[in-house]
């Protein structure tokens, strides 16, 4: 399935309407008494798309995600999942969505097998139960009841819940809170396995890693808004930031020493290191990679990076930045 | 809090509602068989009660007055205590399965799924009769095995229904208290509290003919009493045509009615102790 590419071309596409997409956000708020929890977001995600809904607890991932699963009703907006008003869904509908709740515990008293049998014989044209259990991973542990699986196991048992059903659309509410790295990164293979079938997949998370490593679009929530959307290589700029260049210059020589076109923007640290700033890193690499050799000087801890998607998330999130309201 | 309409018998995609109730029976009485503290109070505590009251104050030529005539004491607990396991299988065990299920996110994770609400509340509540029918069924069973008491072929379609809308009954009474319990740990000592006092004063552990009038009255405005005296009335040798206690059975489904209308009004998908 390469329906991240359809997407884009979509776009692209002269007045393109081929496919509307499967989920449609304008203008949502959702207020408690006084408190905005939502402050009018906009958002679409598209078939065959894995998208991330990035934020800080207390952001407002949870309300969202909830008024689009149909659990909660939104004070104002409009939205449709699969061409429906979830406020007013039927079983049609829901036939039709699979919901991995952030917190949910496993059917007492039923084994992983007999959970999906149950929720098999809810859906009009279900999975088959193994093979849903073999894709999350559970075949050995499908006769422990489910009572008895380990954190992740239980997550990915929720995970094969919500597939059973044979879906369009996949909700994940924090798919990995409280795993630790190997499990993170077990689920991590199981939602982007779920790439392969082709459903569109809806992930919250506060864990850009999570985001990065996952999503084909992230929209970053803050206070109740959207403060960037973007691919994670494009998300808040970042693929327009300048770069850091680093290494540390024997001890004979000074960022004085440097050519013309890299002295302006070298800096020295207190740690001994010089670090040039760079919008053409390229260019500049060339440059002082010719001037080293010219002079017969190794850099050996040559450096250039980015900012990490942490740097921008953490700029875009920052609790004590002005509301721009 | 989730309105809940309780109309179609079939859901969006025709299914019937009663197979898809029958579907969910299957793995809920599954579930149930499987939880010890279930199996305790539907089947270990009133077997053990029958036998240790029965014991204790039947046997001997020890009698009680009971309409028509006298029967052996250890006879007239059969009744007793079935409404004992009647009341666990359909009110205690619902409260508590339902308030956690609910508390921990289980019922909301089933209703973000197609099965209509019907299915899932119909389909618990008919576990709870099956389990009532079960534990009813090694009482009367125990009770002809150690203390020689017959059912009379006469009542005991009677008996049958007596059970049958007692638990029914219960079930909507259960689903109502579990409503207003907002955390899963209190179910069971909430559940409890209301009950064990009602036993005493209704005919459970002690004949009705025994008490103080005052406490019979008392006793007379709540379900448990009128189950009670219902299958008393089925299973009691002397009595005279089918064995329908008709007001009583109206009193015990009246209690029901009143349960259900509480329960649509109030019953929640998500948890609501947080």
């Amino acid at each position: 399935m390469n329906g991240t590419t359809e997407h884009l071309s979509d776009i692209n596409a002269p007045g393109a309407t081929r496919t509307e997409p499967v989920v449609s956000v304008r203008g949502l708020t959702k207020r408690y008494g006084r408190r905005e929890a939502v402050r009018g977001i906009d958002l679409d995600v598209h078939r065959g798309e894995i998208f991330a809904f990035l934020g800080p607890n207390g952001a407002g991932k949870t309300t969202t995600v909830e008024i689009l699963e149909g659990f909660r009703a939104c004070t104002d907006g409009e939205i449709t999942v699969l061409g429906v008003d979830p406020a007013t869904a039927d079983g049609a509908w829901r036939d039709r969505v699979g919901v991995v709740l952030q917190e949910s515990e496993p059917e007492p008293g039923l084994s992983v097998r007999e959970c999906l049998e149950l929720y098999a014989g809810y859906y009009r044209a279900p999975r088959d139960v193994d093979d849903t259990i073999a894709l999350v991973g559970l075949t050995d542990r499908s006769d422990t009841l489910s009572s008895q699986l380990s954190g992740g196991q239980r997550r990915r048992l929720d995970v094969a819940l919500a597939l059973i059903g044979d879906p369009d659309i996949v909700f994940l509410d924090e798919p990995t809170t409280g795993f630790d790295p190997s499990a993170r990164r077990a689920a991590w293979e199981v939602i982007a396995g779920l790439r392969q079938l082709g459903k569109t997949i809806f992930l919250t998370t506060h864990y850009m890693d999570e985001a990065e490593y996952l999503a084909d679009r992230i929209a970053v929530l803050a206070r109740g808004r959207i403060v960037a959307e973007g691919t994670p290589k494009t998300l808040g700029g970042r693929d327009r930031m300048t770069a850091a260049i680093r290494f540390t210059l024997p001890h004979r020589l000074a960022p004085r020493d440097l050519p013309d076109g890299l002295r302006p923007l070298a800096e020295a640290r207190a740690d001994g290191t010089t670090v040039v700033r760079s919008e053409s890193p390229l260019v500049h690499v060339q440059m002082l990679a010719e001037w080293a050799l010219g002079r017969g000087v190794d850099l050996p801890d040559l450096d250039i990076r980015r900012p990490t998607l942490e740097d921008v998330y953490l700029t875009l999130t920052d609790p004590t930045a002005k509301d721009q309201r | 809090m989730t309105a809940l309409t309780l109309s179609a018998n079939h859901d969006a995609n025709g299914r019937s509602v009663i197979a898809m109730a029958l579907h969910q029976v299957r793995f809920d009485l599954r579930a149930l068989i499987r939880n010890r503290q279930a199996q305790f109070f539907t089947l270990a505590l009133p077997v053990m009660f029958l036998v240790i009251f029965a014991s204790i104050f039947g046997g001997n030529g020890h009698t009680v007055t009971i309409a028509g005539g006298r029967i052996d004491t250890g006879v007239a607990y059969v009744p007793g205590i079935m409404t004992l396991g009647i009341i666990a299988a359909a009110f205690i065990n619902l409260v508590i399965s339902v308030t956690a299920q609910r508390e921990s996110g289980i019922l909301k994770r089933r209703r973000a799924t197609p099965v209509p609400a019907t299915a899932l509340i119909a389909g618990r509540a008919l576990t709870a009769v099956v389990t009532a029918l079960g534990s009813a069924i090694v009482l009367i069973t125990i009770g002809w095995a150690a203390f020689d008491a017959h059912v009379p072929a006469r009542t005991a379609p009677a008996l049958g229904v007596t059970i049958i809308l007692g638990a029914g009954s219960f079930c909507c009474l259960g689903y109502a208290v579990a409503s207003v319990i907002h955390d899963q740990d209190a179910a069971q000592p909430v559940t409890q509290a209301v009950m064990l006092p009602l036993y005493f004063i209704s005919g459970v552990f002690v004949a009705v003919s025994t008490l103080p009038v005052w406490l019979v009255d008392l006793a007379d405005v709540f379900p448990v009493r009128h189950l009670a005296a219902a299958l008393l009335t089925a299973y009691n040798p002397h009595t005279h045509g089918a064995g329908f206690a008709g007001t009583d059975l109206l009193i015990v489904a009246a209690w029901g009615a009143a349960g259900l209308i509480v329960a649509l009004r109030r019953f929640s998908w998500v948890p609501l102790g947080r």
